[in-house]
């Protein structure tokens, strides 16, 4: 049986990539309409008040609209334990199976593999096949519109960064970011410190610390715990919310948030299982379509600065903008982009290098 | 008040049959705080210790989910015997799954059958070196082993980042930190069709067959009893305390570098910045669980691994959680302690003529 079904997978896929994706879709047998159960897997715990907890509130969303069962495992390891999570909701009855963080991207396609009747959507990765997709959100366009705020409310010019690992999402991150606050003040600079984790609010409190102290006085991070703004608020420096909207947290400090949409993009993509639409793709959305979103302004935000972060969120969401436009060049001068240009996707997906004026690049 | 009174001579049975007392109170304890939860306790205690285990590939997991564990917990409860504190077993995974991995990596055009061994070899050479430094510092400048040890994981962790990060990224990788796929010769072969079972496995079970002999066997097993339980004694035997430093860490260490190079080659198949979920820590818990005997160690191993299989379980069966994984393992612990404690000390009332007396 499951042999059988390797085999047709690979047929499939082996359809697919010679004549078309098209074609190799409408092999899918048409047993769609009928959703019983759709999987999510977390790669930390949903209390993280940031990436986890988003896609959390996005399950319960689609709970909410479509009636659908969900089923979520929490804190999987990306190692050889995810492996066995996702295998695990595929044959206890999810049709689609959400995975939700970047080291699940094998353990997926191989999970997929056996079990061709289950659609799976892998966030962040590049491996796609016929019943995987793949999402994720132009956040490096939301950290464009904080750039631009931290540059007309630091008094010092220097912002602190708080990164996890130096991958291509992140380094894109504080690429954007210190583009757009160098646009305001170009004498800006951003320091990063690495705390080499997602999740650890002990480390991000204490990176949060040592940030302050060496005179930054505005912090954005690219981890998901609200510990960082706890420590802007008792510090009474400012701060941006990752991935939710974190006010309850420093309801002075935070100015206002990358919100990570999750919701609309998980109803829409069950609908389309259910109407039988569903096909591999690979969505990659910003402002525009609201997978990213900036969450209400803080009372410390004046109304000048306001207005101009949302021309700037305005424009980049219609496209009169660009975040990685130019010119600009990297800190070490081996990459420059000229007046006119822009960074393509393809670029923006593999970025490893730093723009002028990131301290602490690794 | 309440006194604890150590015991002239601790029960031989009960030494044994606490785990399993630990294990029937936590048990009780499990169903009281089910029941206080709103979830029948049936259906939560099934979820935690049967369902994983309804069909041939649950099985499977329950070994490839020991495997490490076993491995470096029967390991370490060599040194812990003789009172050598290894508590960087972690480390030493990380290290030997860099060197077997490295290995791997350079030989990734190689279609040849050598290649595995040699993977294999240098991931226990690996952990041995890495263990070799925390050996070194204790015999040659009375360096705490347990601190140096325990800090040379974090190096060990952020060389595997460095490397995946850097030199060792796969070329196709949109410069995502992962290596390339490991080929086909450097992989690990499955062992039962249609699961994850690896042939780790049975090389964990060799490891607890090599350990018991070494215990019950050789005169370094004997010498690992004596010095653990009589320093002194050891001493005026002539037994090198030095070389007993030395063994334990290498054994541990080549053990360790073993279940780090058994997970990438294995169920992981390439290096990645993280490859274990703490296992050099977990074992430690394992072979303390397991009453440092290879087979208690053995059991302990397959007991943890089925309460993280049960923990997944639990959640996509009933919507438990995490946290309450977390909860029943730490019972567990607490209830084998507890008893530990009874064993070798009973309470006796502690009455006012005797607190006059003292």
């Amino acid at each position: 049986m499951k042999h059988q079904n390797l085999f047709r997978a690979a047929a499939q896929a082996a359809v697919g990539a010679v004549v078309g994706l098209s074609l190799g879709l409408t092999a899918i047998s048409a047993s769609a309409a009928e959703v019983d159960n759709v999987g999510f897997v977390y790669v930390g715990p949903v209390g993280d008040h940031g990436w986890t907890y988003a896609h959390d509130v996005a399950r319960k969303k689609l709970e909410r609209e479509l009636g659908v069962k969900t089923t979520y495992v929490e804190n999987v390891p990306e190692g050889a334990d995810a492996e066995r999570v996702i295998r695990q909701l595929a044959a206890s009855g999810s049709d689609i199976i959400f995975t939700t963080s970047f080291g699940y991207m094998d353990p997926t396609l191989k999970i997929a593999k056996q079990f061709p009747d289950v659609r799976f959507e892998h966030a962040t990765g590049y491996k796609r096949a016929y019943n995987v997709s793949t999402y994720s959100a132009r956040f490096y366009e939301g950290r464009a519109v904080l750039g631009t705020i931290a540059g007309m409310m630091s008094k010092s010019g220097k912002a602190g960064y708080i990164a996890s690992f130096p991958i291509p999402e992140v380094v894109r991150g504080i690429n954007a970011f210190t583009l757009a606050m160098r646009k305001v003040n170009p004498n800006a600079e951003v320091r990063v410190i690495w705390v080499n984790s997602w999740f650890d609010p002990g480390k991000e409190g204490d990176a949060a610390k040592a940030l302050i102290d060496q005179g930054i006085d505005v912090i954005t991070q690219h981890t998901d715990s609200p510990a960082p703004l706890q420590v802007a608020q008792e510090r009474g420096v400012y701060a941006f919310g990752q991935a939710s909207d974190m006010r309850t947290f420093a309801p002075d400090a935070q100015l206002t948030a990358v919100v990570n949409n999750w919701g609309d993009y998980y109803v829409e993509r069950v609908k389309a299982l259910q109407n039988d639409s569903w096909r591999s793709q690979d969505t990659w959305d910003g402002i525009g379509p609201g997978m990213v979103r900036i969450a209400p302004y803080g009372d410390a935000v004046p109304a000048k600065v306001r207005a101009v972060a949302d021309v700037i969120a305005q424009n980049i969401a219609n496209g009169a903008v660009h975040p990685f436009a130019g010119p600009f060049k990297s800190g070490d001068g081996k990459h420059s982009v000229k007046r006119g240009e822009v960074l393509d996707d393809e670029t923006l997906l593999g970025m490893n290098w730093y723009v002028e004026g990131v301290q602490g690049g690794q | 008040m309440l006194q604890l009174v150590k015991r002239p001579q601790p029960s031989k049975a009960m030494t044994y049959l606490s785990p399993l007392l630990a294990l029937a109170i936590t048990l009780c304890a499990g169903v009281v705080m089910f029941q206080a939860m709103g979830v029948s306790p049936g259906r939560a205690l099934h979820a935690f210790f049967a369902a994983p285990l309804a069909s041939k590939y649950g099985w499977a997991e329950l070994g490839v989910k020991a495997t490490p564990l076993v491995l470096i917990g029967v390991a370490l409860s060599i040194g812990f015997r003789a009172g050598v504190w290894n508590i960087g077993a972690e480390g030493q995974l990380t290290f030997g799954a860099i060197c077997g991995g490295g290995i791997a990596l350079w030989l990734h055009r190689a279609e040849t059958g050598w290649v595995l061994p040699l993977v294999l070899l240098c991931g226990a050479l690996g952990g041995m070196a890495w263990a070799a430094i925390p050996a070194f510092l204790r015999t040659k400048f009375n360096t705490n082993e347990i601190l140096t040890s325990l800090m040379l994981t974090y190096v060990a962790i952020l060389v595997l980042s460095l490397l995946v990060h850097g030199p060792w990224r796969d070329p196709g990788g949109y410069n995502f930190p992962e290596s390339r796929d490991f080929s086909e010769s450097a992989t690990l072969p499955i062992i039962l069709a249609g699961t994850r079972l690896h042939l780790g496995w049975l090389l964990a079970l060799a490891m607890v067959g090599a350990t018991w002999a070494l215990l019950a066997r050789t005169l370094v097993g004997f010498q690992v009893k004596v010095i653990g339980q009589a320093p002194a004694a050891g001493r005026h035997a002539g037994f090198s305390l030095n070389r007993m430093v030395w063994f334990c860490f290498m054994f541990a260490g080549g053990a360790a570098g073993l279940a780090g190079i058994i997970e990438v080659s294995g169920p992981i198949g390439q290096l990645q910045p993280s490859i274990s979920p703490g296992y050099g820590f977990t074992a430690i818990i394992v072979a303390f669980l397991g009453r440092l005997h290879p087979l208690g160690v053995l059991f302990a191993g397959l007991l943890l691994a089925l309460s993280y299989l049960g923990g997944e379980a639990a959640q996509i069966l009933l919507g438990l959680p995490l946290a309450v994984t977390g909860v029943f393992q730490g019972m567990l612990l607490f209830f084998l302690l507890a008893c530990d404690v009874l064993i070798h000390y009973r309470i006796r009332p502690r009455r006012r003529m005797s607190s006059a007396a003292a």
